[in-house]
């Protein structure tokens, strides 16, 4: 393997700098380094195969014919060292404490908001706030009980690029990855000390067994998702099969008058006591928000409310996955715990307020704009790349609705080797470690590693051309023999 | 604790595994008959149609052809491999693992991962298997590896209700199939001119062959094959596992584990009672048809037992992948 080919156009690298593998992977590197170009791209066929025998699979809505394509993986690993990973992971818990104490407020007192620190205008034009939802206690104060909060690296730093607390997907793939990663480069696993993945089911299962309103007693879980024609089906029903529980639809459920959720099954009605839902707020609950969803089950947040059942995320927890709330976190981590954040969230303009949209629109061409609460990498101007149209476009829609916009300066985010066209060539990727919130916290030792599969290209979306790595947390100390 | 939907996808699986295994090996049962029958003897292949019930749905999708091989050609395609035939082998193989597609956590990863193996290697080499030089390896791999399905499920499935209805619905296909397969070629066998009755025993034992009869009804009969003989074997022998009262004695043990399974019990019993009663020797050369009418009429009785006790979900749309 020779790097002088490799161009990194002074961009940072996650492996290499300079020409050479930074000293702290070294282990990783010397490995490929053995390695020639034939060789990677025969084991990334046998990744493929496996891919394809293990029926991994993501959908997606634009294509009308295709239910199931093949999970698009990359076999190179992205490498992050042990001790890097420890800082991130407490700067992460320290996040999600505070998102969790923000949310909550937000459903009781709104204490932040009469205290000036979050803008009551804000709130009150946030799409994904439930008024339905105030008032409620939920078991042990959580809301976000599962978080995908994605990291990119900017100039050798992590930063957080936003909090997905809604149903975040990916989880699934990252363990699918570590798999057949295990399969095509098994001799690493013998020679590097690669952090293990396999517990995030059985912390799944535990914390969502610690929302059980019958403690006594071994709860019922279930996992309700919309059903096969999602394109994250594939997560739901692998995640209910590894922890072992009910993959169920809203057909299934029932709740009946003593406000009780209840579980169709051959032997009559059994009890549910935790629901972990992927399905959105508003398809939830026809009795309570959309009226005309199919995949719902009238009745939950009656039970919820009542303390019968547990839902996870909760049902409102959507008002901090949104990009304004971003902007604000830093001030949130303050007021809530009193502390500096530890992660870094890049600087964001908000497009609501007067002399900060200003300034966006003067400089467009430098920025990223995002709307506020859209998912899958859509409706994203990336002012580099924009055409003429597309100025025009973000422009008018940014004044149309400036609260639904924020901006952020163009991240050269990090790129890592990846075999593009069967060479190997930086790729953009961004992480998405998951962070459970209960009674403790728990964060993956590592992450779902996106990658944007296209030459230049920073969109890393798999409904958009990205594709996956696995991600590695190795201890450097470790040499390979 | 089986979700209701769920009993009913498992059913299904079950089904449309044994109806892709049991038409391939009518299919190839067929095929080596026909190397042994002279040209004239005339038997057609259009029995195979009859069997797999899909006679109108081939008519109006294939224009009648004067010569045998294409007519023989167009009918395997039908049987094996296009998908617009509902029980083709290729579109049961889809069924049985979209029904266990949306029942994935059930179900070993080893056993998703062979069917999913199957499923793509079948639909992907589906052009050998019309042409007779392909067709019965292509056939062979696929009843390979359909019973190598059975054997990881009862390896590593636990035999819970899950496992249950999955057996279910293979002992329901198999009663079927067997019933099938006596009517349409017991009754072309009467019909057959005197071409034919000279090797009325090669047919009775192509009968038996094509539901994996043939050895065990020699260990266990040992005399040479005739008609009242296979009739009594696949319709009344115990042990064997494709014969009626087999499968029926099957479904009826496994629905005593089971809740509510009072109706369903009942109807096996009626159905086990006029098994019992089948006068063979007389059936096997009069009446067979009408006997084996009231038989498959028990068994959608049956049918419909499970989907009422087990089934039915108050629902308003939904996609119901689950169909016959």
């Amino acid at each position: 393997m020779n790097w002088d080919d490799y161009g990194t156009n002074g961009l940072h690298d996650e492996l290499i700098a300079d020409g050479a593998p930074r000293p702290e992977l070294g282990g990783f590197a010397r490995f490929l380094r053995d390695l020639s170009v034939e060789d990677l791209q025969e084991r990334q066929r046998a990744a493929e195969l496996a891919i394809r025998a293990m029926g991994i699979t993501f959908t997606v809505y634009e294509d009308a014919t295709n239910i199931d394509r093949a999970w698009p993986f990359d076999l190179l690993p992205r490498v992050i060292t042990a001790d890097e990973w420890t800082r991130t992971s407490v700067g992460l818990e320290q996040r999600l404490r505070a998102l969790n104490l923000f949310i909550a407020d937000l459903y009781a007192d709104q204490k932040i908001v009469a205290n000036g620190t979050f803008p009551a205008d804000i709130l009150g034009e946030s799409v994904n706030f439930r008024p339905e939802c105030v008032d409620i206690q939920p078991p042990l104060g959580a809301w976000a009980h599962i978080c995908g909060t994605d990291l990119v690296r900017d100039e050798g730093t992590l930063f957080v690029l936003e909090d997905n607390l809604r149903v975040p997907s990916g989880v699934s793939y990252m363990l699918e990855n570590r798999l057949i990663t295990k399969r095509v480069f098994s001799e690493l696993f013998r020679d590097l000390d690669i952090l293990p993945i396999d517990a995030y089911p059985d912390r799944l299962y535990e914390l969502l067994a610690s929302l059980s309103p019958r403690p006594g007693i071994k709860p019922t879980i279930v996992v309700l998702t919309p059903g096969i024609f999602n394109s994250a089906y594939f997560e739901h029903s692998f995640l209910a099969q590894q922890m072992g529980v009910e993959l169920v639809e809203g057909n299934d459920l029932v709740v009946d008058s003593d406000d009780c959720v209840y579980l169709r099954t051959i032997d009559g009605l059994e009890r549910v006591d935790v629901i972990y839902r992927r399905i959105d707020d508003l398809f939830l609950d026809p009795e309570v928000f959309r009226p005309d969803s199919a995949i719902g089950c009238p009745g939950l947040i009656r039970a919820w409310r009542a303390g019968n059942v547990g839902i996870a995320n909760a049902p409102g927890a959507g008002v901090a996955d949104d990009k304004a709330v971003y902007a604000y976190l830093p001030e949130i981590i303050r007021y809530y715990l009193g502390e500096d954040p530890l992660l870094p969230n890049v600087p964001t303009y908000l497009c609501h307020d007067d002399k900060q949209r200003s300034h966006v629109l003067a400089n467009l061409s430098e920025l990223v704009v995002k709307p506020c609460n859209e998912s899958g990498g859509y409706g994203i101007f990336v002012g580099s790349q924009a055409t003429e149209a597309q100025f025009e476009q973000i422009r008018d829609r940014v004044l149309a609705d400036p609260r639904n916009y924020v901006a952020q300066p163009i991240v050269n985010i990090s790129t890592t080797p990846t075999l593009a066209q069967g060479e190997l060539a930086p790729r953009h990727v961004d992480l998405r470690p998951f962070i459970l919130s209960g009674d403790d916290q728990y964060v993956t030792q590592g992450g779902l590693t996106r990658v944007a599969l296209r030459e230049g290209s920073l969109v890393v979306n798999s409904s958009q051309g990205g594709g996956s790595k696995d991600t590695w947390i190795i201890d450097p100390s470790v040499v390979p023999r | 604790m089986l979700l209701s939907r769920a009993a009913e996808a498992v059913y299904w699986t079950g089904r449309y595994l044994e109806r892709a295994e049991s038409t391939a090996r009518i299919i190839k049962v067929h095929t080596e008959l026909y190397l042994d029958l002279p040209r004239s003897a005339g038997l057609g292949w259009d029995p195979l149609l009859a069997i797999t019930g899909s006679a109108e749905g081939y008519e109006d999708l294939y224009p009648p052809k004067r010569d045998q091989v294409s007519h023989e050609e167009d009918i395997v395609c039908f049987l094996t491999a296009d998908s617009r035939n509902h029980s083709s082998i290729v579109a049961s193989l889809a069924a049985a693992r979209e029904n266990m597609r949306t029942t994935r956590p059930i179900f070993p990863r080893e056993l998703w991962e062979a069917l999913n193996n199957l499923f793509l290697l079948t639909s992907e080499n589906a052009e050998e298997a019309v042409p007779r030089r392909t067709r019965l390896r292509w056939l062979d791999d696929v009843l390979a590896d359909c019973q190598r399905l059975t054997g990881v499920m009862a390896g590593t499935m636990s035999h819970d209700d899950a496992y249950s209805f999955l057996r279910i619905g293979r002992h329901v296909e198999r009663a079927d199939m067997t019933t099938r397969v006596l009517d349409v070629r017991a009754g072309a066998l009467a019909e057959a001119g005197d071409d034919l009755r000279p090797y009325t025993d090669l047919t009775w034992m192509s009968v038996l062959k094509s539901l994996a009869a043939y050895q065990m009804y020699r260990r266990k009969v040992q005399s040479r094959v005739t008609g009242p003989e296979a009739l009594r074997f696949l319709l009344q022998d115990p042990q064997f596992p494709r014969s009626v009262e087999y499968c029926l004695v099957g479904i009826s043990r496994l629905l005593l584990e089971l809740p509510r399974h009072e109706a369903a019990m009942a109807t096996c019993a009626a159905a086990e009672a006029l098994v019992a009663d089948a006068k063979v020797k007389a059936l096997a050369w009069d009446g067979l048809h009408e006997y084996v009418d009231e038989l498959q009429l028990m068994l959608d009785t049956l049918h419909g037992n499970l989907s009422e006790t087990y089934f039915k979900v108050e629902a308003p749309a939904q996609v119901m992948l689950a169909t016959a």
